[in-house]
């Protein structure tokens, strides 16, 4: 193994612990730890387990997710633009939660707010694979994957648009900043097998995604079915961005930024640059989920503003390399 | 043995038949020349015989499962694309995918050394493919297709874009894999590379095969008359026959 995934690994428990240490409650890193861990009485443990540990863990998901998702997508499309953003899943995702905060249903049940989020992206992805189909290549995938987010976004637009008071525009607005603030366990218990389960079906396009290096008819002559790989990228997108959009709303830039991060460290062969972007991503998303704690902790700084303000320069550096006649 | 048998191959795309009934056979040891103009249906008839692409008629490399027919079959298509800048060695180990193990085992390594050797590869094993010049990237995905062991190599238009040493260089390949027993179909434009290094050219225009058999008795002049519109002067030279569009 590259000792860079060791370090990713080694940053990413850092981070996950530092996660775990970082809020408004007072409390010393051995007692919160030690609390999270034996229990006992007071708020301590209750502060540790319910308020910390999920959002930890959530970060840690869903920035792998995010990572993973967006290594997957470059990979599948050979394109170092594409993100996993870019099926639509993540914003019918959106626009499922944008309908509960509008009906009221997220207030009347804890868990209305997320499933309503995983229903619209269930149906993106059934939306998906109706519209891009079997026999559709990676330019019918990507046509699919525009259309729904317009439709998505359009769908978002009128509620916010119709929205009753000025109360509840704001509300979907912050929601769909994405956070990772006040997320319970229940959170966890809904989103993390699901994209465990979109992980563990992502990561075995690996070696699929290494022969679409030579294009799509030679992986196709090395043993590769297009067919199966592509209904398994599409299935274990769904299955991770979905979840992860429902929720901690829409955390923009991650699945792009993390793969080019990464490439010049491990190289850009799809089958290492998946577990290392699965590594970047978690190591991104909780450094920005620490950050929002920490920078302005008395202002509720939302997540995806500030991985929309980590991965703007990225971009810039990006037009800075191609500009100079480098490749992104 | 027979390594590719195509028994009436049709191929249908947006309502026109792209190939009509083509029948063919590759066997052990033979370097056959698909030739034929533009649009003649040679890069489909290589997609349908590997099972790429929907067809009626049968091939026997089409009726096996994906991974057999890719330990039966090596394919270089016509476009060399490499998307991403990965090694050389990378590049060629894509070559073991179908086996078992997919490129870790020591046969796999031997494999691809043997590939790197064969196609002298070993300055550049460590460097970037997309770094190469156009004919160093495509010894690179030749050396993939050899690392992949097959019998059987299928190669789309292998020496377009090369220059005239790189195209002979590629040409002698062949012959010597042909001449160690395996099986090439490599459809070709240049005609007087065809008739000097193939053993049997099938041609094709319109979809159907023309005439398949000894170069020289394939390119008769009312064949090629009929095939590209133009005619042939065949010129013996010290290093055999070969022939000159007029």
């Amino acid at each position: 193994m590259k000792p860079v995934f060791a370090l990713l690994t080694l940053l990413m428990l850092g981070l996950f612990i530092l996660s775990l240490v970082t809020g408004p409650a007072d409390l010393s890193m051995a007692d919160s730890l030690l609390a999270m861990i034996w229990g006992g009485d007071g708020p301590v443990p209750i502060v540790m387990r319910e308020i910390r540990l999920p959002r930890a863990i959530l970060g840690l998901a869903i920035g792998g997710a995010l990572g993973l998702g967006g290594a997957a997508m470059q990979g599948y499309l050979r394109n170092p633009l594409a993100e996993p953003g870019l099926i639509g899943v993540s914003g019918m995702a959106a626009l499922g939660a944008v309908l509960a905060i509008q009906t009221g249903m997220a207030l009347n049940a804890p868990l209305a707010l997320p499933l309503s989020a995983l229903i619209g992206a269930a149906a993106g992805a059934g939306l998906l694979i109706l519209l891009a189909g079997p026999g559709g290549g990676s330019v019918t995938l990507i046509l699919a994957g525009i259309a729904i987010s317009a439709l998505a976004n359009a769908g978002t637009a009128l509620v916010l648009n119709l929205s009753p008071n000025p109360y509840a525009a704001n509300e979907i607005v912050f929601w769909l900043m994405g956070s990772l603030a006040d997320r319970s366990m229940l959170h966890v218990a809904l989103a993390l097998p699901l994209i465990l389960l979109g992980a563990v079906l992502v990561c075995g396009t690996a070696r699929g995604l290494d022969a679409l290096t030579l294009g799509e008819s030679a992986a196709m002559s090395m043993g590769v079915s297009a067919v199966a790989l592509r209904w398994r990228l599409i299935a274990g997108l769904a299955l991770m961005i979905g979840p992860a959009t429902a929720v901690a709303g829409v955390i923009g830039f991650v699945g792009l930024v993390v793969p080019h991060i990464l490439r010049p460290w491990v190289g850009a062969r799809p089958s290492l640059l998946l577990p290392a972007s699965a590594l970047g991503g978690a190591i991104l998303v909780l450094t920005a989920d620490i950050a929002v704690r920490m920078i302005v902790p008395e202002r509720d700084l939302k997540l995806g503003v500030l991985t929309a303000i980590i991965g703007a320069p990225l971009f810039l550096h990006l037009i800075w390399k191609t500009r100079s006649g480098g490749r992104i | 043995m027979s390594l590719l048998e195509l028994r009436e191959l049709s191929v249908i795309r947006r309502n026109r038949q792209v190939l009509n009934d083509v029948s063919l056979t590759i066997s052990e040891g033979e370097l056959v020349g698909l030739i034929g103009p533009n649009g003649a249906g040679k890069s489909t008839l290589m997609e349908a015989a590997l099972g790429m692409i929907p067809f009626s008629g049968s091939s026997s490399l089409a009726a096996m499962g994906t991974e057999g027919r890719a330990r039966k079959a090596a394919y270089l298509p016509q476009s060399r694309e490499i998307a991403w800048p990965v090694s050389v060695e990378d590049l060629i180990s894509l070559g073991r995918l179908p086996w078992p193990g997919g490129g870790y085992r020591a046969e796999d390594r031997d494999a691809i050394e043997s590939a790197i050797t064969r196609m002298e590869l070993q300055p550049f094993r460590h460097r970037t493919a997309l770094r190469l010049s156009g004919g160093e990237q495509a010894r690179v995905l030749i050396a993939r297709a050899l690392a992949q062991q097959t019998p059987l190599i299928v190669a789309d238009e292998p020496v377009a874009g090369l220059d005239p040493a790189q195209q002979l260089a590629c040409l002698r390949l062949f012959r010597q894999l042909a001449q160690e027993g395996r099986g090439l179909l490599v459809s070709l434009h240049d005609l007087g590379l065809a008739v000097r290094f193939c053993d049997r050219l099938v041609l094709l225009a319109g979809g159907t095969v023309l005439a398949d058999g000894d170069p020289r008795h394939v390119l008769r002049d009312e064949m090629v008359q009929n095939a590209f519109g133009i005619t042939l002067r065949h010129v013996e030279t010290p290093d055999g026959p070969t022939v000159l569009p007029v």
